[in-house]
């Protein structure tokens, strides 16, 4: 029998990025998947990043994982959107080439030590008393280990709709994982369900791309990667169509023929994400909707329609993918479907990612109930470095609300659950104007550097430019001029008499750096790279101070962990219904506990006063 | 860490009150109001003033860090106990830079943290805590349920949306979302900001009880009223006679019901009329009345009266002396009935003046005060463009942390709502 420290199941975003995570810690890791060559394959949309999925992206990297840097290797059109708002809500995004991130991918596993990738399927897990031991495979094969991280996406009890025909499966062309679902069954895990969709596939040599209008990647390409400067492969630009009256008229006419509005799905789909369905029947005044056509590669044909997905019969979908603008002609190669998944309550999850009831068992990605690849890559980072942690009896790491997008997340996961798919939005982070992509390295670098897994080249990279910016905002905080001086060189200030330092004048919006060299012509040490860097954080510097106080009380509210057990019976001072409701809901540190509905400050001295008992206790 | 205030004493009228400031800035902060402390845990009189007005006159007592109830530097205010003078002070404490009122438990939390407290005390302190808790519940509710309610609920949607229009040009900005909501969100910024102004300037508990609450007395001509407000004002304020319809105009008169300020009205009776001037009278009479605190509804017979009695509102039979009936009756004239209708009134207003508890309404004030703050710079940001939209999104943000003891929790996920419900997101 094989031993490992981490088994990851799957290798999709989630578990790639887990064993890479884990095997970067240098466990000793294993991916087991059904297809080797499906590793990094691309299931929907081929684009990474977005609104607060491009902030994950930054994340991800930032703790030199491999998503940013596979994504720049298969980007064919750049784009920062909200690149006319301010740099906190900036995100990159990029559509990719399929099967250039899928070589990517699979080239970057190939080459990571400490990882090696099995094919098979899982059947079942090792057990070792109540804790998870390693996985039996399907061929009758026993793997060991000390963690399991299962990213197993929508393949638990997937259902396939199109219409009314439906069929088992995880994703089109695979099957779903029927002995492992009936195995997580029996480990009585609360489990709900949801559904996505996707859009018909187009032959892209059948759309008239003359008549329509295209949407060019930006002229001067943002990228992933803190290690990259520009994209590797060739850009593309997307076209747009729109929906019709017409092609409303067919989808109503058949509303009842499609899985969802006829009835045969009970999974809840993500409002983000409608269905071309959805949106006729909900928007009914509007008469027309985008349609982006993304390439999915640069010699690939095949089109994904962004914006028309759908569980119609396949005939309905030629009829109405037809109607709409530029694809009079089009030929479908693949008809779009809905897919209803199982999904674990991840409120079951500690900030580990770790089941709490089934020690060893970690889970990551749409299992928990999450949507989209970056999420998904993100989760199975956490748990990744926590399984690798975990297996060498080390404490888990938590990531923070307040300083990263994947603490917002995991922390929304396991303290509210999902009701929709879950996906990441800007606004969802209340520290939104720190945590920001360009920032994402300076947030996070050094804590991967001390948790061991982020490798010598980044490390390098980081301290170089850390000690740039340090030097480069030494100086402008240095550097004083009287609002008269700053007025001799054209920089509009009150002239109030108050001298004000280089860094606090370039929080001014109308102030440039330039502007800063003409008056101080030392300040031209600093390089544009950093001068850059340097004006974004100047820019919300007196926003990020306010905020500071806040985050640092959540913080101090994270960091008091309650163990599992808590005794909540001995502190008679709670009242009943308040003890039953921290019962049920197990708050894994006081900031969870403040959630709760219905805990009143009261009741958190209290469990605090408790805490720093036991505290005391164990130390004397 | 900040410097929190609050009232440690129990609310209302009393001899004297105590008011805590703990923090770094708790010297400073209280400095700013009595110039120099005395020397810690020695007593020092001090007059308090806030720009040049005298506040009150107080002793102050100072605890050096580590050697205070919370562990940090305290500031003891131990001022005179009138409900405005608390107010006064509370309201020039949350002026100064750096000093917030106390979150419920607060210094209790900070005591504990500090290691001063162990769970014993705590124990100890809980059921106090908790009490205080549930009474700001109940005064949050008061304010949800009455006539304030439709109005938060008004601005809570507004801002809402507000917030939510904003949001959804940063998060969808890739999406079929109006490019410009500027117009809609300056609107609604305007609309919550107009709205918040008009409460600010109305329900400061510590100028309704400085002020003093109004009761009038209403009924049909010549039910007796102007003699029930001589008996109760002790002098002849108000011209009688038998001719009805003599009240012509609002009569005021001041005095002092149990130690509450309370200016009497005695109005013009309620009848219809042809006379010009006083059908002038009877409208200013109703409109008085309605805007009163208390109602005391004096009728003449078996007659209804014109305007309808509100919860709360006294109804007493006059002319006690001519015709005695069941229920409260009173005579101006004989004195009759005069001790319980005054009973019956201050019992009224004490439940007012309870009600509008002046640690809560305090509270309310200075979370209003904030969110109109970041309300005006949510407005500039607006103005400035939409590559500041980020900036207003969190200037509303604050606005509506701000107003969560009144609005409730405005979560991320009611923005969402707001988008998906407006917009059609999903490309």
């Amino acid at each position: 029998m094989k031993h490992f420290d981490v088994i990851v199941v799957g290798g999709g975003h989630a578990g790639t990025e887990a064993a890479h995570a884990a095997a970067r810690m240098g466990a000793q890791t294993a991916l087991v998947t059904l297809r080797a060559d499906a590793i990094g394959v691309m299931s929907c949309n081929p684009a990474i990043g977005g609104l607060g999925k491009g902030h994950l992206v930054r994340e991800i990297d930032a703790l030199d994982g491999v998503m940013g840097r596979v994504a720049d290797m298969a980007g064919i059109q750049f784009r920062l959107l909200n690149r006319r708002k301010g740099p906190a809500v900036r995100g990159p995004r990029a559509q990719a080439d399929r099967k250039l991130y899928r070589e990517a991918m699979q080239r970057e596993t190939a080459l990571q030590p400490n990882l090696e990738v099995i094919e098979g399927e899982v059947s079942d897990f090792r057990m070792d008393g109540g804790r998870i031991a390693g996985v039996i495979l399907a061929d009758g094969s026993d793997l060991a280990s000390r963690a399991v991280i299962l990213t197993s996406g929508t393949f638990l009890n997937g259902l396939i709709h199109i219409g009314d025909k439906k069929r088992p499966g995880g994703r089109i062309g695979d099957k779903p994982s029927v002995a492992l679902a009936e195995r997580l069954k029996a480990l009585e895990l609360p489990l709900g369900r949801l559904k996505t969709g996707t859009p018909p596939r187009l032959d892209g040599r059948t759309i008239r791309w003359d008549l329509l209008d295209e949407q060019p990647g930006d002229e001067d390409p943002v990228v992933f990667s803190f290690l990259h400067r520009e994209p590797f492969a060739r850009q593309i630009a997307c076209g747009i169509t729109h929906t019709n009256e017409k092609t409303h008229e067919v989808i109503r006419a058949n509303l009842s023929r499609s899985a969802m509005y006829g009835g045969h799905i009970e999974g809840v789909g993500p409002r983000y994400c409608p269905s071309i369905e959805d949106k006729v029947v909900r928007f009914a005044d509007k008469s027309a909707h985008q349609v982006f056509l993304e390439p999915e590669g640069l010699d690939d044909d095949t089109v994904y329609p962004n914006g028309i997905s759908t569980s119609l019969p396949e005939e309905v979908q030629a009829e109405y993918v037809r109607s709409i603008y530029g694809l009079e002609e089009v030929r479908i190669l693949q008809p779009g479907y809905a897919i209803e998944y199982d999904y674990v309550d991840p409120r079951a999850l500690t900030a580990a990612l770790e089941l709490r009831e089934v020690p060893g068992l970690y889970l990551a990605g749409q299992i928990n109930g999450t949507t989209g690849y970056e999420e998904a890559a993100a989760q199975g980072l956490v748990a990744g470095l926590n399984a690798a942690r975990a297996a060498r009896d080390e404490a888990p790491h938590h990531f923070s609300r307040a300083n990263s997008y994947i603490g917002v997340m995991i922390d929304d996961l396991i303290t509210r659950g999902v009701s929709e798919p879950y996906r990441m939005f800007t606004s969802r982070a209340e520290f939104r104007l720190s945590l920001r992509a360009d920032n994402a390295d300076q947030r996070l670098t050094s804590t991967g550097i001390e948790l061991g897994c982020v490798g010598e080249t980044r490390q390098r990279a980081f301290g170089e430019k850390m000690e740039k910016l340090t030097a480069g905002r030494d100086l402008l905080e240095r550097s004083i001029l009287t609002p008269k001086q700053a007025r001799e060189h054209g920089m509009m200030v009150n002239q109030d008499g108050e001298k004000r330092s280089a860094f606090a004048l370039l929080s001014f919006a109308n102030i440039e750096f330039d502007q800063l060299v003409a008056a101080l012509p030392e300040l031209s040490a600093i390089d544009g790279e950093t001068a850059e860097q340097l004006a974004i954080d100047a820019l919300y510097a007196n926003y990020v101070q306010r905020q500071e106080e806040d985050a640092a009380a959540i913080r101090r509210d994270e960091a008091w962990e309650i163990p599992t057990g808590f005794d909540y019976d001995a502190l008679p001072s709670l009242s009943n219904e308040l003890r039953g409701k921290l019962k049920r809901a197990l708050p894994q540190t006081l900031g969870h506990a403040a959630k709760v509905e219905g805990v009143t400050p009261a009741a958190l001295t209290l469990i605090l006063a408790k805490l720093k008992q036991m505290r005391r206790a164990k130390s004397a | 860490m900040d410097t929190i205030f609050a009232l440690a004493t129990a609310r209302g009228k009393a001899g004297v009150a105590v008011i805590r400031i703990s923090g770094p800035q708790a010297k400073a902060g209280s400095g700013a109001l009595c110039g120099t402390l005395p020397a810690p845990r020695q007593a020092g009189l001090r007059k308090l003033r806030l720009a040049g007005e005298e506040l009150d006159e107080a002793v102050v007592l100072v605890f050096e860090e580590g050697a205070s109830f919370t562990g940090e530097e305290i500031v003891e205010l131990h001022i005179h106990g009138a409900v405005a003078t608390v107010s006064a002070v509370l309201r020039a404490l949350g002026g100064l830079d750096g000093l917030r009122l106390a979150e419920p438990g607060e210094f209790t939390r900070r005591a504990l943290e500090n290691g001063r407290l162990d769970l014993a005390q705590v124990e100890g302190l809980a059921d106090l805590i908790e009490a205080e808790t549930e009474a700001q519940r109940k005064q949050a509710l008061r304010v949800l349920s009455g006539a304030v309610g439709s109005k938060v609920d008004a601005w809570r949607a507004d801002l809402v949306r507000a917030a939510a229009l904003i949001e959804a040009t940063i998060d969808f900005a890739d999406e079929d979302v109006p490019v410009d909501v500027s117009p809609e969100v300056l609107d609604l910024i305007g609309r919550v900001s107009g709205g918040i102004a008009t409460e600010l300037r109305g329900i400061s508990a510590g100028e309704r009880v400085r002020e003093g609450f109004e009761v009038a007395i209403v009924g049909r001509p010549n039910a007796g009223k102007s003699t029930l407000l001589n008996a109760l004002a002790g002098r002849e304020a108000a011209i009688t006679s038998e001719v009805a319809g003599t009240t012509r105009d609002v009569i005021e008169v001041r005095m002092d019901l149990a130690g509450l300020a309370v200016t009497l009205l005695d109005t013009a009776g309620l009848r219809e009329t042809e006379d010009v001037v006083e059908s002038i009278g009877i409208e200013r009479a109703i409109s008085r009345a309605k805007a009163a605190d208390l109602r005391v509804f004096l009728l003449d017979g078996d007659e209804v009266p014109l305007i309808a009695p509100e919860p709360g509102d006294i109804v007493a039979h006059g002319k006690a002396d001519l015709a005695p009936r069941d229920g409260l009756c009173v005579s101006g004239k004989t004195g009759a009935g005069i001790d319980t209708l005054i009973a019956q009134v201050t019992t009224r207003l004490e439940g007012l003046a309870a009600g509008a508890s002046v640690m809560s309404h305090e509270r309310h004030r200075i979370s209003l005060m904030r969110a109109q703050g970041a309300m005006e710079s949510a407005r500039n940001e607006v103005l400035a463009g939409s590559e500041r939209a980020e900036l207003a999104a969190e200037d509303l943000r604050t606005a509506a942390r701000a107003l969560e003891s009144v609005l409730g929790r405005v979560d991320v996920e009611h923005l969402l709502d707001e988008i998906f419900a407006s917009f059609c997101i999903g490309k």
